[in-house]
């Protein structure tokens, strides 16, 4: 899943030092980042957002596939 | 009336202290040389590596601020939020690309109490590129005559009455010296397929080229004029070193262009002198030249003097300087944790 | 409990150089509200898409151009050029404002007659004029604009057969400094041509010689060239007097103001004159010139695209996003170049219309018809939206909405807000049976039950 030494902080920072890359996430995408860091399936988070948040679960795993999609893009994902 | 305590707060564009340098940091440095009051220095910055932002006792803060292209609506409200948080009372624009917007908001920005020490459009107009040539006829200066054109066919003529070599330039960027009428069809066809029309046809001067850096008072006088020579350029054309020269012709002709535009602020002249002791006026550019600090360097703090033109006080032009003060541009590697340059990139401030 | 407000997760990488636009925001404010009507019930009650325009700026445009060469001259007269907008309720709003009609082919000279214009306060220009039109033109004594020496030639004969006086006008094309030169209309004045035609109508007998017209360029940016235009139209004026002792009555410089919008390719900020600009090298350029007071020409001006581009919206909705093979975001919107012909040229600004988050993306923005160049921007940095959600796309007022194509998408309803801000449809959602109206079936391909 996502490369373990990916630094994130609280204004939604990310770096990734293999890289010397950063980029900046909205609150949605950090709350992503930060529970894939703790190692949660993506299945366990598309449950936990569709519990927290107003939002349709179709659009949801799209939005998400997107997601780690872009996150594969950006060589953040280990796998 | 209460003493006032806090510093002036002063703000500068133009930090891009790179190997072809814009003059924000040599601006703030002879600012904060010459102020004899405390000063607060606010960087406005349109790319997030500009040296400026980071270096240490150059900005006091720095902000992010919109290209030009986006309008004078935009800087104005851009530049009045930042002066909603930090109080400017005054702006130094240092980019030939930003001075058309800064000049557009200019009166509405004093009206919030921000100071500028800025040309009207007219006098901004008279010495712009496709001008120059009729502002030198009418007040009798030496310009190299040059002509807009839009088709190939235009170049014979032109070839018989500036004659070979002539100068071919684009409308923003580029110029080629041709020494026959080939080379100049082909300058045209290769730098209008690149830049457009029209391309510019310039009567080519020979000669050694000389600057001046001059502060205008607004009527007609000179506050402070610094000729220099560059004594090596670099490969972009910019300069590695110079050094201030004695000559009274050029400070004469500065005082000339002074008079007859009434310039308000700062510009610099780029001089031709040919060997028959002929000075040809190049191009004048709207605001101070990234050697500005050598003219702090040499005796006349220009971008000091600015300010205090600026905010209305009454300043005695100069009479002396320092001959032979040599610059010599260097660069300098700047350490900076990323943590900086995300902030800066994000939130557009640091 | 209640569950949070989603949004779509985003991650940016920060380029050097570049930077991420967050400082722009306020370019993404949310227009959620036009005169006071809210986009949502707009969409709700006339469909998505829907151009909706504001009489009330409108009226203002209006005023303030007429304001501004008023206050500077003595004798002004707008023309409303139909080709921009020839809706007849916005026609109908000029009219009431006091403007002539300028048109420039026959549907639009009668349109202007059915509107109420009085044939006299309506300006005929244009290459096209059918012998049947200018005769009408003739009759309603209406002021033709002559456009070659065909058309000159054509007048002159039909004036001779109706034993009627044409009261006429020559289009002057002129080097005024800005290029390309539009001298593909009218006659040319540094060749002499323009002189000529203006000798040959005297010598005829059979024209009345009312006017000299400019119309130099569209969309110009230099204040500068429609003073060279007034100069070399009152050269003419004057000339005409002494040599062929023909008072001209009125000066037309046409129109060609720009409007704030966008243009495409514009290398740098190109600062787009006001109004006021111009009517002060125009009329300072007459007032100048040398014309006894009881002397000076009408100026006639026939701006369209300053009085209405700013008064027009295009509202849409959101129907897809879209990763493109390169990485770039798209959005695929339920509007595009079919009704959007200015988006050719224009990068229009396109708002939200419903609250967003300051995070935005840079994506391209696509229309909806099954054609390659359907694309209303190339790139434009918006929050991130989603399916259904509206944008409110702004200056589309000039043009559009006589340029727009029937292809693939059948036009929208055009909505007017009034100055109460009460909407009114001033033009139909298109039908299929109005699409077929005109269609005819020969007998052969009827299909047989």
């Amino acid at each position: 899943m996502i490369k373990k030494n990916i630094a994130t902080n609280e204004f939604g920072f990310v770096f990734n030092p293999a890289t010397g890359d950063s980029y900046s996430s909205n609150p949605m995408a950090a709350e992503i980042i930060q529970l894939m860091k703790e190692n949660l399936s993506l299945n366990e988070i598309k449950k936990m957002l569709l519990d927290k948040y107003e939002v349709d679960k179709m659009i949801l795993e799209k939005d998400l596939d997107e997601f780690v999609g872009l996150l594969k893009e950006n060589n953040l994902l280990s796998n | 009336m209460n003493e006032n305590k806090s510093p002036l707060v002063i703000a500068v564009t133009g930090l891009n202290a790179i190997d072809s340098p814009g003059p924000g940091v040599a601006v703030i440095r002879a600012l904060r040389d010459g102020m004899t009051q405390p000063i607060r220095i606010i960087g406005l910055a349109y790319e997030n590596l500009e040296p400026g932002i980071y270096m240490d006792g150059i900005c006091d803060k720095t902000y992010q601020i919109s290209y030009p292209a986006a309008g004078a609506e935009v800087l104005y409200n851009v530049i009045k939020s930042i002066h909603e948080k930090e109080k400017i009372d005054v702006i130094i624009p240092n980019f030939d690309a930003e001075l058309y917007n800064f000049i557009t908001i200019a009166p509405r920005l004093k009206a919030l109490g921000i100071h500028s020490f800025l040309p009207d459009f007219e006098m901004f107009d008279a010495r712009d590129k496709l001008n120059l040539y009729a502002f030198g006829k009418k007040h009798n200066l030496l310009v190299p005559k040059d002509k807009p054109i839009y088709t190939v066919s235009e170049l014979e003529a032109l070839g018989e009455e500036f004659g070979y070599p002539l100068v071919v330039k684009g409308k923003y960027y580029e110029a080629v010296v041709a020494y026959t009428l080939e080379q100049a069809q082909k300058a045209f066809y290769k730098i209008s397929t690149k830049w457009g029309m029209p391309i510019i046809v310039q009567q080519f001067i020979n000669g050694t080229e000389v600057n001046i850096a001059a502060l205008g008072d607004g009527e007609g006088g000179a506050t402070s004029i610094i000729p220099m020579r560059k004594m090596y350029i670099t490969d972009k054309g910019k300069a590695w070193a110079g050094i201030t020269l004695e000559d009274d012709t050029l400070i004469d002709l500065a005082k000339k262009i002074v008079a007859a535009t009434k310039w308000r602020g700062g510009f610099e002249v780029e001089i031709m002198k040919t060997a028959k002791d002929e000075l040809y006026i190049m191009e004048i550019n709207p605001r101070f030249p990234a050697w500005i600090y050598l003219t702090a360097g040499a005796g006349q703090n220009q971008p000091a003097a600015l300010i205090k033109l600026a905010m209305g006080e009454k300043v005695i032009p100069f009479t002396s300087y320092d001959v032979g003060k040599l610059f010599i541009r260097y660069s300098w590697d700047h350490i900076v944790d990323v943590s900086k340059f995300q902030q800066f990139t994000a939130f557009g401030s640091l | 409990m209640s569950k949070l407000k989603y949004e779509r997760p985003l991650i940016k990488k920060m380029h050097a150089g570049m930077m991420n636009k967050f400082g722009s925001q306020d370019e993404n404010t949310p227009v959620t509200h036009i005169d006071g009507v809210s986009v949502k019930s707009l969409i709700d009650t006339y469909g998505s898409p829907v151009f909706v325009l504001s009489e009330q700026k409108i009226r203002q445009n209006y005023k303030s151009a007429v304001r501004a060469f008023t206050t500077r001259y003595p004798k002004v007269q707008f023309a409303w050029s139909y080709k921009t907008h020839y809706n007849n309720a916005v026609c109908n709003i000029f009219h009431q404002e006091g403007s002539w009609a300028e048109v420039v082919s026959g549907f639009e000279y009668k349109k202007a007659l059915g509107n109420g214009v009085p044939g006299s306060n309506i300006i005929f220009n244009g290459p096209d004029k059918h012998i049947d039109e200018m005769q009408l033109a003739i009759e309603n004594d209406s002021l033709l604009h002559i456009d070659h020496f065909e058309e000159l030639y054509l007048l002159i004969d039909l004036c001779a057969r109706l034993d009627k006086k044409a009261r006429v006008a020559i289009r002057v094309n002129m080097d005024t400094g800005v290029y390309p030169m539009w001298d593909r209309f009218g006659f040319n004045y540094e060749n002499g041509q323009a002189w000529q035609a203006l000798t040959k109508i005297i010598e005829s007998g059979k024209l009345h010689l009312v006017g000299l017209h400019a119309h130099i360029g569209t969309y110009m940016l230099s204040t500068a060239a429609y003073g060279v235009a007034a100069t070399k139209l009152c050269d003419l004026a004057t000339k005409c007097k002494a040599e062929l002792h023909t008072a001209v009555k009125y000066i037309d410089l046409g129109g060609g103001f720009p409007s704030a919008n966008t243009l495409k390719g514009a290398i740098g900020q190109v600062p787009t004159p006001s109004v006021d600009e111009f009517a002060e090298v125009i009329t300072s350029t007459i007032l100048n010139y040398g014309f006894n007071t009881e002397e000076l020409p009408l100026l006639i001006l026939e701006s369209g695209r300053v009085m209405i581009d700013d008064a027009g919206y295009l509202l849409g909705t959101v129907l897809a996003n879209k990763k493109l093979s390169d990485g770039r975001k798209a959005t695929i919107m339920d509007f595009g170049v079919n009704i959007m012909f200015t988006s050719f040229w224009y990068d229009h600004k396109i708002s939200p219309a419903q609250e967003v988050s300051h995070f935005n993306e840079d994506t391209v923005m696509y229309g909806p018809l099954c054609m390659n160049i359907d694309i209303v921007r190339e790139t434009v940095n918006l929050p991130l939206l989603n399916r259904g959600d509206h944008v409110v796309v702004h200056k589309v007022g000039a043009y559009n909405m006589t340029q727009w194509m029937q292809f693939i998408a059948m036009r929208p309803n055009i909505v007017l807000i009034d100055t109460n801000n009460h909407t009114h449809i001033i033009r139909k959602a298109e039908t299929l049976d109005y699409l077929q109206e005109l269609e005819l079936m020969p007998d052969h391909l009827k299909r047989k039950n």
